[in-house]
C-alpha cells in the first residue's frame, strides 16, 4: 500500500517538475505581479499559532516545545483558588436536583457569585479576579462537575460579557463590567436566530439608526439563548446599513442591549435533554432603544467581533471535559473494583478495561490540547488560536460524549437508572458537539483555513519559480525525491536539538511521518481541486480528522516531555499514555491520507454520496421490504 | 485589652482521603496527598472572624506550625478574614515528632510575645485526635480554658463559654486573658471566595523560628508502629444464649 502512495507522490513531483521546466522560459515575473504577492501575503497574516505549518508539512517546534508552564506563585494561588470552588461543588451543588426542577436554586447561585466565578477572566480594576485562559481552564475543569452550571457560567462570561471585554472600549468596560463581574447583571450573547444557526452571517435582525442619530432601533428575534431569561445585559448582533466606497451595504454590527431599555421580551423556557437547569429560551426585540455609545467595535464590524467571541471560549471544553472524565473513572473505578460477576471483579476483565484505557487516554489527550492551547494564548502578541480551540472543542466533545458512554456502560442496567448520576452526564454531554459552533462547521473552518494558507504559500513559491527562481524549484524537487524514495523524515523533534524526550523518540517519529505525509498530501489536493476543494466536504472531514489527531499528539509529546524532564511524579505512566495514543492515531492518520489519495480503493465517498443523493430524493429508505414479492 | 486574638491552624491530611499507612509501618502515606486545614480549626477561623465583625476584637492572627506548605493554610485563613499569619517553620525530624506539647509552647511563647487577649484553636486534630492542645498551652499560660465551645459570648471583661460536655451542656464564665478551643457546633465556617483569596495575597505572614521563641523541640514520645484497622469480619448468627457462650468460649473471648 506504501509504495503505490510513494509512486503516487513521485509521478506528482515529476508532473512539477515538468511544469516548471516549461514555465521558466517565460519572461521573467512582471513588476504588478510581485508587489500583488507581497499584499496578499501581508493582508494574509494573521498572526495564526501552531497549527497553520502542519498544512506545509513542518513543525513549528517554538510554538509548542516546551510545554506552557506558569510561574510558582501562579500555582500556589491556583491551590487555592481550586480548593474552596471543588469544597462549594461537592457540598452545596445538588446536580440531581437541578436537573430534576430545571432549575439552578437561587442560593446556589448567590453561592457562586460570592465565590467569585461570575468575573473570572474580567480585569482586577473592574472588579473581577482578572485570571489568565489558563487558570480559567483550571476552574472549568471543576464547574464541569455540574452541567447546567458550566453552562450557566459560559453563557454569562465565555460570551455574553466577552464582547465588551475584547472589543469594547474604555467607558463601556467601566459602566458594565463590575456589575456584570459581581453577577449582578447577567449577560448572554444573542446571535443564533431562527432562520441562522451555522449560517451566522445570515441573520436578519435589524438595527435602524434614528432620524437624530443619537441611537438605534433594534428588532428581531433571538433563539438558543443561554440564559436568555435572567440576563440584564446582551450582547446583540443584527444587520445595520453601512456604506462602503459610496455604496449602501448590509453588515453585521455588535451592540450592548439593557433589558432596561425596554422593548425586550422572552418566550418560555425550552425543554431540553440535558442541561436542563441552564435557561434556554427564546428573546424577542421590539423597537429596542439602543444609544450609538453602545456599539461594540465599529459599525458593521460585528461579524469579526462574534468570531473573535466565539474562538476565544471554545478552548475550555478541553479542560471540562477532562474534569468530567476524571471524575467519571473515580467513580467507575469503585464500581469496578468491588462488583464481581463469574467469581472475578470487572476490572479484571479485558473489555472493561479497554473502558478505563479510553478514559483515561481521553482525559490526558484533552488537558494537554486545553492547556497547550491556553498557555499560547497567554503569550503576549495576542497569537491567533482559533485554530487549535476549533481542534480542542471537536476533539473533546466527541471524545467527552463517548467516554461518558461507555462510564455507563459500566455500571449496565445501574447506569441507566436516574439512581446515578451517569444518564444525566450523558444527556448533559450530548449538547457538547452542538453548541459553540457544530462539529461540522469547525471541521471545515479548520482545514479550510489551514489549506487557504498553505495554498497561499504554494501559490506564492509557484510564482517565484515563475520568476526563475531556478533554486527554488530544485530545492522543492529535491525534497520531494528525497522523501518519496524513501529517506528518512526529520524535522527536528528528536536528536541534536531535539525537543521530545528520548523515551517518546519513537512516537515522535510517527508524528513526524504523519506530518510530512499530511503536507504533501494538502499539496497534492489543492492541485486536485483547486478552489472547489471547498465543496468536498468528506475530504475536508478527514483532513481535519487528521489535523486534530496531529495537534493531539504534538500536546501530548510536549506535556509528557516536560513531566519526564521536571520529574513529576507517575510520568512514567504519561509516557504509557503518550506512546499509546501516538501510536493509535499514527495508524488513523494514514488510513485516512490513503483515502484521500487519487482513486483510492480505500475510499468511497462517491458512493456514499449516491446512496445518500437516492434516500434523500426518495425522502424515505429506498429499499424494497426484504419479504416483497415481484408477483 | 490589646484586643488581638491568636488562632492556631493545623494542615492536615484532607478528611475525604481514604488513609494508607506506609509499607514499614512507620507512618500514614503524606506524599502527593490532599491536605487542607483541620476541620475545626477551620472552626476556630470563623468565630475569630465574627468577633471582629462584631467590633468585639481588633486583629486577627493566624498561625501555624510545619514545613514550607503550612503556608498554604495561613492563606485560607487569610482568605476567610485574618489580618496576618506566623508561620513557624518546623521541619524534616522535628516536624514528624511534633506534637501538642511542642505545640501548646509555641502557642504560649507567641501568646506573651503578641500580648494576645484571647487564643483559639480547634478542639482537636482530625490527624492524632489529641484534644491536648488547648489545656496545655492553658496551663503554660496559667490562663483559664473554655474548651468544646459550642458558643462564645463577652461579657464585660468576662468570657462566657457554652461546653459541649458528655452530659449535655455547661456554662462557665472565664475571665480573659483565656484559651478557648472550638466544638463542632460553635459555627459553620464560611467559604473563602475567590476573590478573598486575591485579596489575602497582600497580607503578610511572618517567619518565625521555634529557636527564636526559646521552645524546644525534643520529643518525650517515640512512634513504634502503625497499623491499619484490623479487616471487618463477617459476624455469626446463633438460635440459644448456650450456643453463644460456647462459641465466645471457642474463640477465646470467655
Amino acid at each position: 500500500m506504501m509504495n503505490v502512495n510513494r509512486f503516487v507522490v513521485f509521478s506528482k513531483s515529476v508532473k512539477l517538475t515538468k511544469r516548471l521546466l516549461v514555465c521558466h522560459v517565460r519572461p521573467a515575473g512582471k513588476q504588478e505581479l510581485h508587489v500583488q504577492q507581497q499584499r496578499s501575503i501581508k493582508t494574509h497574516s494573521r498572526n495564526l499559532a501552531y497549527a497553520k505549518d502542519l498544512f506545509l508539512g513542518q513543525v513549528n517546534k517554538a510554538e509548542v516545545f516546551p510545554y506552557p508552564e506558569i510561574g510558582n506563585e501562579e500555582v500556589d494561588e491556583l491551590n487555592q483558588l481550586v480548593a474552596p470552588v471543588e469544597r462549594f461543588f461537592s457540598e452545596e451543588v445538588d446536580s440531581a436536583k437541578i436537573d430534576r426542577e430545571a432549575r439552578i436554586p437561587p442560593e446556589t447561585l448567590n453561592g457562586l457569585k460570592e465565590l467569585g466565578l461570575f468575573g473570572i477572566m474580567v480585569p482586577e480594576e473592574y472588579g473581577g479576579l482578572g485570571l489568565s485562559n489558563t487558570m480559567y481552564a483550571r476552574l472549568a475543569e471543576i464547574t464541569s462537575l455540574d452541567g447546567s452550571i458550566a453552562v450557566t457560567l459560559a453563557a454569562h462570561q465565555a460570551i455574553g460579557l466577552k464582547g465588551i471585554l475584547i472589543a469594547g472600549n474604555e467607558a463601556q468596560k467601566e459602566k458594565y463590567l463590575p456589575k456584570l463581574a459581581s453577577g449582578e447583571h447577567i449577560a448572554a450573547f444573542c446571535l443564533t436566530e431562527p432562520g441562522s444557526g451555522s449560517d451566522a452571517a445570515s441573520i436578519q435582525t435589524r438595527a435602524t439608526l434614528s432620524e437624530d442619530g443619537t441611537h438605534y432601533l433594534i428588532n428581531g428575534s433571538k433563539f438558543w439563548i443561554s440564559n436568555g431569561n435572567m440576563a440584564d445585559v446582551m450582547t446583540v448582533f443584527a444587520r445595520t446599513e453601512v456604506v462602503v466606497d459610496g455604496e449602501k451595504k448590509d453588515k453585521i454590527t455588535a451592540f450592548i442591549v439593557e433589558r432596561a431599555f425596554g422593548g425586550v421580551t422572552n418566550g418560555k423556557l425550552e425543554d431540553k435533554l440535558g442541561i436542563r437547569g441552564s435557561n434556554t429560551c427564546e428573546v424577542n426585540f421590539d423597537n429596542v432603544p439602543v444609544p450609538v455609545e453602545n456599539v461594540i467595535g465599529e459599525v458593521g464590524g460585528g461579524f469579526k467581533v462574534a468570531m473573535n467571541i466565539l474562538n476565544s471560549g471554545r478552548f475550555s471544553m478541553g479542560s471540562s471535559s477532562a474534569g468530567m472524565i476524571k471524575k467519571l473513572i473515580e467513580m467507575t473505578s469503585e464500581f469496578a473494583m468491588t462488583r464481581k460477576q463469574f467469581n472475578k471483579r470487572l476490572g479484571e476483565f479485558g473489555m472493561i478495561q479497554e473502558k478505563f484505557a479510553l478514559m483515561a487516554l481521553n482525559a490526558f489527550v484533552m488537558e494537554s490540547m486545553a492547556y497547550l492551547t491556553a498557555g499560547m494564548m497567554d503569550r503576549p502578541g495576542l497569537p491567533d488560536c482559533s485554530l487549535e480551540a476549533a481542534m480542542v472543542k471537536v476533539f473533546s466533545s466527541e471524545g467527552g460524549w463517548i467516554c461518558v458512554s461507555e462510564a455507563l456502560q459500566i455500571l449496565g442496567g445501574l447506569g441507566y437508572t436516574k439512581n446515578y448520576p451517569y444518564e444525566r452526564f450523558v444527556r448533559d454531554c450530548r449538547i457538547l458537539p452542538i453548541f459553540e459552533g457544530t462539529n461540522e462547521i469547525l471541521r471545515m473552518y479548520v482545514a479550510l483555513t489551514g489549506m487557504q494558507y498553505a495554498g497561499k504559500i504554494i501559490t506564492g513559491k509557484i510564482k517565484e519559480m515563475k520568476k526563475g527562481n531556478i533554486g527554488l524549484a530544485l530545492g522543492m524537487v529535491g525534497q520531494k525525491l528525497r522523501t518519496s524514495l524513501g529517506g528518512s523524515v526529520d524535522l527536528g523533534l528528536t536528536g541534536k536539538d531535539g525537543v521530545v524526550h528520548p523515551s517518546l523518540a519513537e512516537s515522535a517519529k510517527k508524528l513526524e511521518l504523519n506530518v510530512s505525509l499530511f503536507g504533501s498530501t494538502v499539496e497534492s489536493l489543492l492541485y486536485r481541486f483547486g478552489k472547489s476543494i471547498v465543496d468536498e466536504q468528506l475530504m475536508l472531514k478527514r483532513v481535519a480528522d487528521v489535523l486534530i489527531n496531529l495537534y493531539a499528539m504534538t500536546a501530548v509529546l510536549s506535556r509528557a516531555s516536560r513531566s519526564i524532564s521536571i520529574g513529576l511524579r507517575n510520568h512514567d505512566h504519561e509516557v504509557l499514555l503518550a506512546n499509546t495514543f501516538c501510536s493509535e492515531a499514527f495508524f488513523k492518520n494514514n488510513y485516512w491520507m490513503t483515502q484521500l489519495q487519487k482513486h483510492a480503493p480505500e475510499n468511497n465517498d462517491a458512493n456514499i454520496k449516491k446512496i445518500a443523493r437516492e434516500v434523500l430524493e426518495n425522502r424515505a429508505y429506498v429499499c424494497s421490504h426484504p419479504l416483497e414479492r415481484t408477483y | 485589652m490589646s484586643g488581638r486574638v491568636l488562632v492556631g491552624v493545623k494542615r492536615v491530611i484532607d478528611y475525604a482521603v481514604k488513609i494508607r499507612v506506609k509499607p514499614d509501618n512507620s507512618s500514614v502515606v503524606t506524599d502527593g496527598v490532599k491536605h487542607s486545614m483541620n476541620p475545626f480549626c477551620e472552626i476556630a477561623v470563623e468565630e475569630a472572624v465574627k468577633l471582629k465583625e462584631k467590633k468585639l476584637i481588633k486583629e486577627v492572627v493566624a498561625v501555624s506550625c510545619g514545613p514550607q506548605q503550612a503556608q498554604e493554610t495561613i492563606r485560607t485563613a487569610l482568605a476567610m478574614g485574618a489580618d496576618r499569619g506566623i508561620h513557624v517553620e518546623v521541619s524534616g525530624k522535628d516536624y514528624e515528632t511534633l506534637g501538642p506539647l511542642q505545640v501548646s509552647k509555641i502557642m504560649a511563647a507567641l501568646a506573651k510575645k503578641e500580648e494576645a487577649q484571647l487564643v483559639i484553636l480547634g478542639k482537636q486534630a482530625i490527624d492524632d485526635d489529641c484534644n491536648q492542645t488547648g489545656q496545655m498551652t492553658a496551663a503554660l499560660l496559667d490562663w483559664p480554658q473554655g474548651t468544646f465551645a459550642s458558643e462564645v459570648a463577652f461579657d464585660g471583661d468576662k468570657i462566657k463559654v457554652v461546653r459541649e460536655i458528655d452530659g449535655g451542656l455547661e456554662t462557665i464564665m472565664i475571665s480573659s486573658p483565656a484559651v478557648i478551643t472550638a466544638d463542632l457546633r460553635l459555627n459553620t465556617p464560611r467559604y473563602a471566595t475567590l476573590p478573598n483569596i486575591m485579596k489575602a495575597k497582600k497580607k503578610k505572614i511572618a517567619n518565625v523560628k521555634p529557636a527564636d521563641l526559646g521552645v524546644d523541640l525534643t520529643s518525650r514520645l517515640e512512634v513504634l508502629r502503625v497499623d491499619e484497622p484490623p479487616q471487618r469480619e463477617a459476624g455469626v448468627k446463633v438460635e440459644t444464649v448456650d450456643d453463644l457462650v460456647s462459641k465466645l468460649k471457642d474463640a477465646g473471648r470467655l
